[in-house]
């Protein structure tokens, strides 16, 4: 642990990665009917659990953290590129991406 | 001492504003490049952290490629910003109702917990750098998780290509089973041509 870590703290990163993930929380209620935004929000989500990971991973001298912060990255990215993929396929077939619009697989 | 704690300061504040900022925005465009943005400060707390390599992973991979994608849908579905705006103020108090919940849980967390600096051992050597120190510990204790996360990239890159792949106009592809069950008698007529005639 170098020294600017124990000026600083771990308290100031948990709560900054409280914050965001409270706004991105925050940013899925409020967004609901864009798809976009949601994913975004979720991206948002995602970073504030990463930062978690690895500021553990910094104090408590263990790479674990930032072994696994690398596989929420990977499970980050592909779940953006199949949600993308989706809403590309439901623009195309509907013409706009409201989800409202979606509801044939109402069960 | 100052410096560090100025800089911290300075990646937090600016992060957390472009995260409000990422979900406030009218147009999906500048939410995407406030992500960016986000992304680029969450890279510097990387870094304050010792992380360098998950920080530039962050940067080369989210805002290189992730952000980039979604900027591409973004610019290709062309959503308008009026249609973002239908229906926001309804969903606002149910929002903010559950991020204050959640947001005093995590409080409360915070407060009753306290830092136990010995609960794990040093597994980290100190004389190596980040990226070495994952090298070795990526490909020897946690080689399982590195191969389930290219599975599920590769599960994901299949996924995306099935859903959006069309082909309009279909190709002339070789159909194994049709060429197989192709019998002499449906295809070929023999017929006996008189001199002088011809075939008709």
């Amino acid at each position: 642990m170098n020294s600017f870590l124990a000026s600083v703290g771990l308290g100031p990163f948990l709560i900054v990665a409280a914050i965001l993930f409270t706004i991105g929380i925050v940013g899925v209620f409020i967004n609901r009917k864009n798809v976009i935004s949601v994913l975004l929000a979720i991206e948002l989500i995602l970073l504030a659990v990463n930062i978690n990971f690895v500021a553990f991973s910094a104090f408590q001298n263990n790479l674990m953290g930032q072994i696994f912060a690398m596989l929420v990255l990977t499970v980050a990215a592909a779940e953006m590129a199949v949600g993308l993929a989706i809403l590309v396929v439901c623009f195309r077939n509907r013409g706009s991406i409201n989800v409202e619009d979606i509801s044939e697989m109402r069960g | 001492m100052m410096i560090p704690s100025f800089i911290f300061y300075l990646f937090s504040t600016i992060l957390i504003a472009s995260a409000v900022m990422v979900v406030a925005a009218r147009n999906p465009v500048h939410a995407v490049l406030f992500l960016i943005l986000c992304f680029f400060n969450a890279a510097g707390l990387f870094v304050l952290l010792g992380a360098e390599f998950v920080a530039f992973i962050l940067i080369i991979v989210y805002v290189g490629a992730v952000a980039v994608l979604f900027l591409f849908v973004v610019m290709m579905l062309d959503i308008g910003a009026r249609e973002r705006r239908r229906g926001f103020m309804k969903h606002v108090p149910v929002g903010l109702a559950v991020g204050g919940i959640i947001c005093a849980q995590l409080a409360l967390v915070a407060g009753a917990w306290t830092f136990d600096p010995h609960a794990v051992a040093s597994a980290t050597p100190n004389a190596v750098d980040n990226t070495r120190a994952l090298g070795r510990v990526l490909y020897t204790d946690y080689v399982y998780v590195f191969e389930v996360a290219g599975l599920i990239l590769l599960v994901a890159m299949i996924g995306a290509i099935v859903l959006t792949v069309r082909d309009r106009v279909p190709a002339k592809r070789q159909d194994a089973a049709r060429q197989v069950s192709r019998r002499r008698e449906d295809v070929i007529e023999i017929r006996k041509v008189k001199t002088g005639e011809g075939a008709s």
